[in-house]
């Protein structure tokens, strides 16, 4: 099949509450290839999480999807009946939570809880079940699987639950995973071997995979290329390296420039971004990012920039983008 | 668990040492006994030899150890109207209670549990606000006012469905029951549709209320995620989640059906052993009353460890220490 693997266009989720519309995901477009690697990253309640529930249709009112395409496999899955999604579901485009101590049912066996995913979604007789069953908990590295097959997920650690979480993502080998924060509840040392874990498995099934996260380490480990979210806009997406190397958007900048780092000059303070994340219900005129930005001028404060392109691979949304000229000019050198 | 189990029996001893000691207490001060039981002509003699012949004439505390030493021997004391056992009388009685308790049990949870899952699943639905109105009536009616209802139009308007009695009854392992003929079964189904009202109507409320609960955790929209359908989303994912606090206040109701179709069966003139009950307390016929008490008592505890144990069959969590 020729053409991207997903692609979302114009992309509106909005919540309808009582105090007014939250336009939680608000015209957002990006594609993703067969095996690629896509990071989002952004601060919370920048609509990263909801972007992914939008993507397989799991948005409950008060929520609605107000427009837009999401075109996975060149068909419109907004268009799709709730009876086709449940098939695309797990079986073509799986997920993976942030918590892993709530995302498993406390009452149904880790067995029980992949084989139902394989119920629903492979032809596999019993006994093939079972075996399949243990050879994703194997993959995933849970020792001696054929003993936790009985186990309830409160016999497991947070991180043990997160790869039985994986092997229920991986169990149809779907073409696309999201996964929403899914280190984010876990100790730092565990973090590391999920993400791994993760990168080897998707690379594995060949998988394409949805990173979202605020964690701009992990996108820069393990991301081909990263869209940055801010107030339910996409403000910038370029490939990992030359986004971390040399960010356009000043938001971009001021959270690649609060990552803490051991290596180097040792700073007074560690840079942050200034002020608040505008309330959702009362967002400014201009660009949502005008009032805590540092580079803003006049027009900034009146006219929301447009997503365009500023080299090849390279969108910002900014009407003074950082660094774009001086890089544009190295390159021509 | 054998800790468990012992610790649970210690506890229905206390318990049931307790209410034998408040019912006798409570019991000494309504009437006198004897005034019902000897003929209206009377002597004063003929009274005070009737209250010797009972031990009415002892102090109370030593009433209670007469009692309580004849429980230990498996008796109940004898009715002062019929002349026989009170533990018998109430055994006796006991079936056509317990089928009527059992039958509204099935009527309610056959309602109550597709209603309660499908009005929390979709709480803004017209159906659903209408089986929560309803829930509301079934609340709010008395039981004793839907049972004349129930019979001014099914028995007396319509003419299909018997009024009162137990009708025919069939026998099962010795026992007479009525639901095992036809004539039987049409008796028994407007009491027990009376009893079961209440009870159906709070389980419905309390199941949708735990289904709501339930319907906002992370893993419903995990297996949502999964591609699970919406039956098997509600009833294999969060059904059994929202069952805990339910099979609790479920738990006290059965208990509560069995104490309370004394109600029921008097309306229906069903002869269990509530109506045995009330005729009791009209003939001040202590033996019997306080002989129902603690068997109904019993019933309670007995009940509610069940109840424990089916904790540990929904929730692997549970542990019984």
């Amino acid at each position: 099949m020729s053409g991207p693997l997903l692609e979302v266009r114009n992309l509106r989720t909005w919540f309808e509450l009582f105090r007014g519309t939250v336009k939680a995901v608000d015209g957002i477009d990006f594609t993703l290839d067969t095996g690629e690697i896509l990071g989002i990253v952004g601060e919370s309640g920048g609509g990263k999480s909801v972007t992914g529930f939008s993507i397989l249709g799991l948005i409950d009112p008060p929520g609605r999807i107000a427009g837009g395409e999401v075109l996975f496999r060149g068909e419109d899955l907004l268009k799709k009946s709730e009876d086709e999604m449940r098939r695309i579901r797990g079986r073509e485009i799986s997920m993976v939570f942030q918590d892993p101590m709530t995302s498993l049912n406390p009452l149904q066996t880790i067995g029980r809880q992949i084989d139902e995913m394989l119920v629903l979604h492979t032809p596999l007789s019993p006994a093939g079940r079972r075996a399949r069953t243990l050879e994703l908990l194997d993959d995933v590295g849970i020792p001696t699987p054929e003993d936790r097959l009985d186990c309830y997920p409160h016999q497991f650690s947070g991180g043990m639950r997160q790869r039985v979480v994986i092997a229920i993502a991986l169990a149809a080998t779907p073409r696309l995973i999201i996964a929403d924060e899914p280190t984010t509840a876990l100790d730092v040392t565990v973090q590391a071997q999920i993400l791994a874990l993760m990168e080897r498995l998707v690379k594995r099934s060949g998988s394409a995979l949805i990173l979202i996260t605020h964690d701009l380490a992990v996108v820069s480990e393990m991301t081909h290329r990263v869209a940055v979210m801010y107030c339910g806009k996409m403000v910038e997406e370029a490939p990992t390296r030359e986004l971390i190397a040399r960010p356009h958007h000043p938001y971009t900048k001021g959270l690649l420039g609060s990552i803490p780092r051991m290596a180097g000059p040792r700073v007074r303070r560690l840079p942050q971004i200034s002020g608040m994340v505008p309330s959702l219900f009362d967002l400014p005129k201009g660009c949502s990012f005008a009032p805590r930005c540092s580079f803003a001028a006049g027009r900034c404060f009146e006219e929301i920039p447009e997503m365009r392109v500023v080299a090849p691979g390279r969108k910002v949304a900014c009407h003074s983008p950082v660094g774009a000229e001086e890089g544009e000019t190295k390159r021509a050198r | 668990m054998l800790t468990y189990l012992l610790k649970r029996v210690f506890q229905m001893f206390v318990v049931l040492f307790m209410v034998s000691v408040i019912v006798f207490c409570v019991m000494s001060f309504t009437g006198d006994p004897v005034l019902m039981i000897v003929p209206p002509t009377a002597t004063d003699a003929q009274i005070a030899e009737a209250r010797v012949a009972l031990g009415l004439d002892r102090p109370l505390w030593d009433q209670y150890a007469v009692f309580l030493r004849n429980l230990l021997h498996g008796n109940l004391g004898v009715s002062y109207m019929f002349k026989r056992p009170a533990l018998t009388l109430i055994v006796e009685r006991m079936p056509a209670t317990l089928e009527l308790v059992f039958l509204s049990i099935v009527i309610s949870l056959a309602i109550a549990l597709p209603c309660g899952v499908f009005a929390g699943a979709r709480p803004n639905n017209a159906l659903s606000r209408a089986i929560m109105g309803g829930s509301l009536l079934g609340i709010s009616l008395p039981s004793f006012w839907v049972g004349i209802l129930l019979i001014f139009y099914f028995a007396v308007e319509k003419g299909f469905l018997p009024s009162s009695g137990r009708g025919t009854t069939g026998t099962l392992f010795g026992i007479p029951f009525a639901f095992l003929t036809w004539d039987g079964f049409k008796h028994i189904i407007l009491p027990a549709f009376t009893l079961a009202l209440g009870t159906l109507a709070m389980l419905i409320r309390l199941i949708r209320a735990q289904i709501m609960e339930v319907m906002r955790q992370d893993f419903i929209r995990f297996a949502r995620a999964k591609g699970v359908t919406w039956r098997s989303l509600l009833f294999s994912h969060a059904l059994k989640n929202a069952l805990v606090p339910v099979v609790t206040v479920f738990g006290l109701q059965v208990g509560s059906l069995i104490a309370f179709a004394t109600v029921t069966e008097t309306i229906f003139a069903w002869p269990g052993m509530g109506k045995l009950l009330v005729d009791s307390i009209n003939t001040s016929d202590r033996p019997v009353i306080v002989a129902y008490l603690m068997i109904v008592a019993a019933m309670f505890v007995a009940i509610n460890f069940i109840v424990d144990i089916v904790y540990t069959m929904i929730d692997p969590r549970v542990d019984l220490r």
